[in-house]
């Protein structure tokens, strides 16, 4: 739980004045519901049967006798609902909207996966949904803009700033000012003001709880190390969460390089940012001497934001995980690498934590154990992949 | 020493705003001592921020244009050198929390005491987390602005009564922009301001014509132009200063009395 908002000196409420009720409602709404037994089983329904839970823990045998180290785990939450794990999420905040008397939601979107599964929860439990994604994301992801219109949500294409994810979030925080009364913004990370950072946690460590479960059922020990890529940095958030007791296990995130660190072209915040306080919260952010946020770049839309969550701030501020980069390259190889030899098309987001995963298995001996989140499938990267090699592909 | 309540003494005030480097520094240095001929009270002059979440698409644009021309905290400070050069108009900063954090909220809040900037407003830094840059200014006797909005209620009574310099109340819910009607009741809000506050109170947000001018500043101390005035910048580039003499002019004499 953290105080007042705060992990060591990261998080805060830096908002408008006009939201500081309405974020103050939220934190005595969220406060009550999280445990209340009725939203918690109704929750908990919804997980089972409707988003699929639990996912599948699956020992990668192939990949690990191919890469001769570590056992390898995959946590996949590919599978679920819309195919990442960005339902765990939504679910929780669209249920939560429905019980404060809430009739409609906002949500920004990068690659579209946090909009089409806020599109899909809000659907399912009557809500009126508006999505903000930038106009470059609109044109780089045009069928999952249509996927969330059949979904019944209204699609805003963003033109300010850069027209890609932080310009998103611009958007619908201005949006959220002109309807606090009957609106929640549904945050997709663990970022913006407190409680967004710890309610999307929480709802998002559903992933670590039951891997820990399945991990010491069929293993009868903990993990060596867990890893997970890191944007603003949800599916990470929940991957280490119920790990973070368990000092003898490494929690490792996997950031975007972009065409590497020593470029300008990346996303990595951690290797390449500061502190700073820019949407809602005191964080790392990629920035210019002047606090001007800086435009980033990764071949994952999902992936490419400027900024990280506060509660990972402090895990690296106080070492109890470690960021990596990984590049736009070392990704698209783990892609290709992941669906040869596991038949498995993963999201090129997850596939940052694969490529880590590659590097690290060698280099640990056989009774190590890594499971790594396999955050979201890959369908929607196909295009752009095959771009990236060449071959003149468009959906 | 502070000069904000110089703005408010035995009268309304008009207050203006004016993006710095918007779209050139020669040209927005003109404009701010357009400005102050016109009648301004006080000078509101915005450092442009990457990501300006309470502005609307005109001060957004300006921000753009300012930012694309080379603009940065250290000419801001030059461009208010410069026109303190001419003019003695109290003038705040107006811009995000993040450009003051990463300057360094003693480099910051010290240049402005040099200066003679007398003030700060941070859409983004509400009550709870202004203490951590306000504890600097006040050092140096520069005050950190607070603001109240429609969604205030319970809240108004702690930021009035702490509040420094003077109170800025925004008049309507959403972004800055210019607004036919502001719905919001503010006589409310004001009798419930001037319960707790020692400093005067402006209002801003939406108001554009000299009619709206004058009714706000009658029902609190002032009244704030912010994209009215910007988009005088946005239709006549680097021209603009004669335009918005003459507009300026016309809502300050509405605001003082003149009409």
């Amino acid at each position: 739980m953290p105080q007042n908002g705060r992990y060591g000196d990261f998080g805060g409420q830096y908002i408008p004045e006009t939201l500081m009720n309405e974020i103050h409602r939220l934190e005595e709404a969220y406060e009550y519901y999280s445990n209340n037994k009725e939203f918690i089983e109704e929750l908990d329904r919804l997980n089972r049967e409707y988003a699929g839970r639990p996912s599948l823990l699956y020992y990668a045998e192939k990949m690990t006798k191919d890469l001769g180290g570590a056992k390898i785990y995959f946590k996949r939450e590919d599978l679920n609902h819309t195919g990442s794990h960005k339902i765990n999420n939504v679910l929780g905040q669209c249920l939560l909207a429905k019980k404060i008397g809430k009739t409609r939601i906002i949500a920004e979107t990068g690659a579209g996966q946090h909009g089409v599964a806020a599109a899909t929860a809000a659907a399912l439990l009557g809500l009126e949904c508006e999505i903000f994604m930038g106009r470059e994301d609109t044109v780089r992801q045009a069928l999952n803009v249509y996927r969330m219109e059949l979904l019944g949500a209204k699609v805003n294409a963003v033109t300010s700033g850069t027209m890609t994810l932080k310009d998103a979030v611009n958007e619908a925080m201005r949006d959220w000012t002109t309807r606090v009364d009957d609106t929640l913004y549904v945050l997709g990370s663990v970022m913006g003001p407190h409680p967004f950072p710890m309610i999307v946690r929480d709802f998002q460590s559903v992933i670590s709880r039951e891997a820990r479960e399945q991990i010491l059922e069929r293993e009868g020990r903990l993990p060596t190390a867990v890893v997970a890529c890191v944007g603003g940095g949800s599916n990470a958030m929940g991957m280490f969460y119920n790990f973070i007791g368990d000092k003898e296990v490494r929690l490792i995130g996997c950031e975007a390089a972009g065409r590497g660190i020593d470029t300008k072209e990346t996303a990595a915040t951690v290797a390449t940012g500061t502190l700073g306080v820019f949407h809602g919260m005191k964080s790392l952010f990629c920035q210019d001497e002047y606090g001007q946020i800086a435009p980033v770049y990764s071949i994952s839309a999902g992936l490419d934001y400027p900024g990280i969550g506060p509660e990972h701030a402090y895990l690296h501020e106080t070492g109890r995980a470690e960021y990596v980069p990984v590049t736009d390259e070392e990704a698209v190889k783990a892609f290709e690498y992941i669906a040869r030899t596991e038949g498995i098309i993963c999201a090129i987001e997850s596939a940052h934590a694969v490529a880590h995963v590659m590097k690290l298995a060698p280099e640990l001996s056989k009774e190590n154990i890594i499971i790594c989140c396999l955050s979201g499938r890959g369908d929607k990267d196909v295009a752009a992949i095959a771009r990236y090699r060449g071959i003149d592909l468009h959906e | 020493m502070n000069k904000i309540k110089n703005a408010f003494e035995n009268k309304k005030a008009l207050v203006g705003f004016l993006t710095a480097g918007d779209p050139t520094f020669e040209a927005s240095c003109e404009n701010v001592l357009a400005m102050a001929r016109a009648g301004a009270d006080l000078i509101e002059i915005g450092i442009p921020f990457s990501d300006p979440i309470a502005e609307g698409p005109v001060i957004q644009a300006a921000n753009i244009r300012a930012l694309s021309k080379g603009m940065t905290t250290d000419r801001a400070f030059e461009l208010v050198k410069r026109v303190r050069e001419v003019i003695n108009v109290p003038v705040c900063f107006m811009t995000y929390l993040n450009p003051v954090f990463k300057y360094g909220y003693d480099r910051f809040f010290g240049r402005c005491a040099e200066i003679g900037i007398d003030g700060l407003i941070c859409p983004d830094m509400p009550f709870e987390e202004k203490e951590e840059a306000a504890e600097v200014a006040r050092k140096y006797g520069v005050s950190v602005i607070s603001l109240i909005a429609p969604t205030s209620e319970n809240r108004i009574k702690m930021i009035a009564e702490s509040a420094e310099g003077f109170l800025y109340i925004v008049s309507s819910m959403g972004v800055t922009g210019v607004r036919g009607e502001i719905k919001t009741d503010l006589s409310a809000i004001m009798e419930s301001v001037k319960r707790y506050a020692k400093v005067p109170a402006a209002i801003g947000f939406g108001i554009s014509t000299p009619e709206q001018a004058k009714q706000m500043a009658a029902i609190s101390d002032g009244a704030i132009i912010g994209s009215a005035v910007v988009s005088l910048v946005e239709q006549y580039g680097e021209n603009a200063a004669p335009k918005i003499y003459e507009y300026v002019k016309s809502l300050a004499d509405a605001v003082h009395g003149n009409t």
